[in-house]
């Protein structure tokens, strides 16, 4: 049975969409079939992200009102095998995102896919709650700063009461925190919360630590997810989050500063 | 309703007034009356939120008790809900004789109340209808908000900053107090709040409140009680 994962924060612009994109790239480089799906009706950019843009012909919205099928809505990716994008309408309103026509997808989906991965929009409005309504597993993203936090931690509450699994009274939605954008140099000069801080604030498990990186932007820009990106210390992150979700035991990395280089000792600067 | 008791020929003014009143009242259905069973299942529920019978009036209620040849030794029962913080003051239901053995030790028969079939839902292992407290097993999160309505409300887990919690009775917190709580929401002076560390946005006790930053750094992170003493609020560590 297909495990149907939110990546969610509350807040705007912490690393959803990016999360959604290598975490789901990830997941198929390790042979799973996975689906990602956009639901930021209105603001599309996972399709971005992911470099398919120019494919979009039908989108998640089409598919809900019958308007096409499944297969002609999935866009294959061309660089990873098993790895197929559902994307979000850019015009039509988010009215048109029911719980009745989410859960017909996510059951079609179920049928063929190992992974779903729901890219939440931000906020707590419809397409959030849509988003996270029938997840198993949700990531929380959350950067070390105190409103994002906050935020997350009022997304925990909302999966806790207002999931369907709360609300039938299952097992509750399995919880993992992914710390993105995180300069351990900010955090070491107080700038920004620790990893500790955040951890003992929200109290659930951590997946993984993104470091603040530039290649981020670049690769996205680039349309390619950055766990593609050879070299990139973002996208060894997302690579060790991938492996820890799937049950492998590693370390934090990316976690201290990095000592300074001789030079840069005796020279001084950042 | 109010009953004056009749002046005597003097003026002086009457030693008593009898009012009606009304009362919620937690009331413990007996199904079968095995001494050590009772025992242990009080004990159970006490280890899960101690001090959640705290001098609780209770009225048994005899309708779904399994008939015994022997009777019931109301005495005894009353003793063994006594040593587990209940104060039994009346029974419910029971046939005739059931009724007049209890009567004798001194446990009057309330009139039958407006909820029935409450026997079935407490079989099947429901809460109580007249619960008084509401114990909560997660940790509260911002954005939520909980109320116990005619009780106590019981956290297991910590209550994050821009969280609420209020209930008429007292507030407990088995965890960290980060954000709001309000005891004695409608007017119980007596009504407190504990928690296991106190970090919180706001603390109130039938509408006294204190802000964060009029708790002081003494007091801050501690594990404390919070009550009034003169319309004042007062925050005492507690220590293990
Ligand atoms: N680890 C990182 N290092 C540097 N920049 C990052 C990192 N993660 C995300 N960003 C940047 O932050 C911005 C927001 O990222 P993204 O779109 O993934 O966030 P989002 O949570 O999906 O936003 P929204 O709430 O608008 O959907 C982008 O410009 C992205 O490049
Ligand atoms: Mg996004």
């Amino acid at each position: 049975m297909a495990t149907v994962i939110v990546v969610t924060s509350g807040k705007g612009g912490v690393g959803k969409t990016t999360t959604s994109a290598s975490f789901a790239t990830g997941l198929a480089q390790r042979g799973y079939r996975t689906a990602v799906i956009d639901f930021d009706v209105g603001l599309r950019n996972l399709d971005l992200i992911m470099g398919c843009e120019r494919r979009v012909v039908y989108d998640f919205i089409n598919v809900i009102n019958n308007e096409a099928n499944l297969n002609q809505a999935l866009i294959r990716d061309k660089r990873v095998e098993n790895l197929y994008i559902l994307p979000a309408s850019q015009t039509r309103d988010k009215e048109a995102l029911t719980k009745e026509g989410v859960e017909k997808i996510l059951h079609e989906l179920k049928q063929s896919f190992d992974y779903i991965v729901c890219d939440s929009p931000a906020g707590i409005e419809r397409g959030a709650l849509m988003s996270l309504y029938f997840a198993d597993e949700a990531l929380v993203v959350t950067n070390p700063e105190v409103s994002s936090v906050r935020d997350s931690d009022r997304i925990l509450g909302i999966l806790a009461s207002r999931s369907r699994r709360a609300e039938q009274g299952d097992e509750p939605v399995k919880e993992h925190l992914v710390l993105a954008r995180y300069a351990p140099e900010r955090a070491d000069r107080g700038d920004m919360l620790g990893v500790d801080d955040v951890l003992e604030i929200l109290g659930i498990s951590l997946l993984g630590v993104i470091p603040e990186s530039p290649t981020v932007l670049q690769s996205s820009n680039a349309g390619v997810p950055v766990i593609l990106e050879e070299g990139s210390d973002a996208g060894a992150a997302y690579s060790d989050l991938v492996d820890r979700f799937l049950g492998k035991d590693l370390p934090h990395r990316f976690l201290v500063t990095q000592k300074k280089g001789f030079l840069k000792r005796l020279f001084g600067g950042n | 309703m109010l009953l004056r008791s009749p002046s005597l020929a003097s003026e002086e003014p009457p030693p008593f007034d009898l009012k009606g009143s009304l009362f919620t009242l937690t009331v413990l259905h007996l199904f079968k009356l095995d001494r050590v069973a009772i025992e242990r299942h009080l004990t159970e529920k006490i280890k899960q939120a101690p001090g959640f019978f705290n001098n609780t009036p209770v009225v048994i209620d005899l309708e779904g008790l399994e008939e015994s040849r022997d009777g019931v030794d109301f005495a005894a029962l009353y003793e063994l809900l006594k040593g587990c913080g209940m104060v039994p003051v009346g029974i419910r239901n029971g046939n005739p004789k059931l009724q007049a053995v209890a009567r004798l030790a001194g446990l009057p028969l309330l009139p039958e109340s407006r909820s029935v079939g409450s026997v079935k839902k407490a079989e099947q292992g429901a809460e109580p209808v007249a619960a008084r407290g509401r114990i909560v097993n997660h940790p509260v999160r911002s954005g939520q908000q909980i109320y116990a309505p005619n009780g106590d409300l019981i956290i297991l887990g910590t209550v994050s900053a821009g969280a609420e919690i209020m209930a008429d009775g007292h507030v407990h917190v088995y965890g960290l107090l980060r954000g709001r709580a309000q005891a004695g929401v409608r007017g119980d002076l007596e009504a407190r709040i504990f928690c296991q560390g106190l970090e919180a946005e706001l603390i109130s006790i039938a509408g006294r409140y204190r802000v964060s930053e009029q708790i002081g750094s003494d007091d801050w992170g501690k594990a404390a009680q919070i009550r009034l003493a003169d319309d004042r609020l007062i925050i005492d560590h507690l220590t293990r």
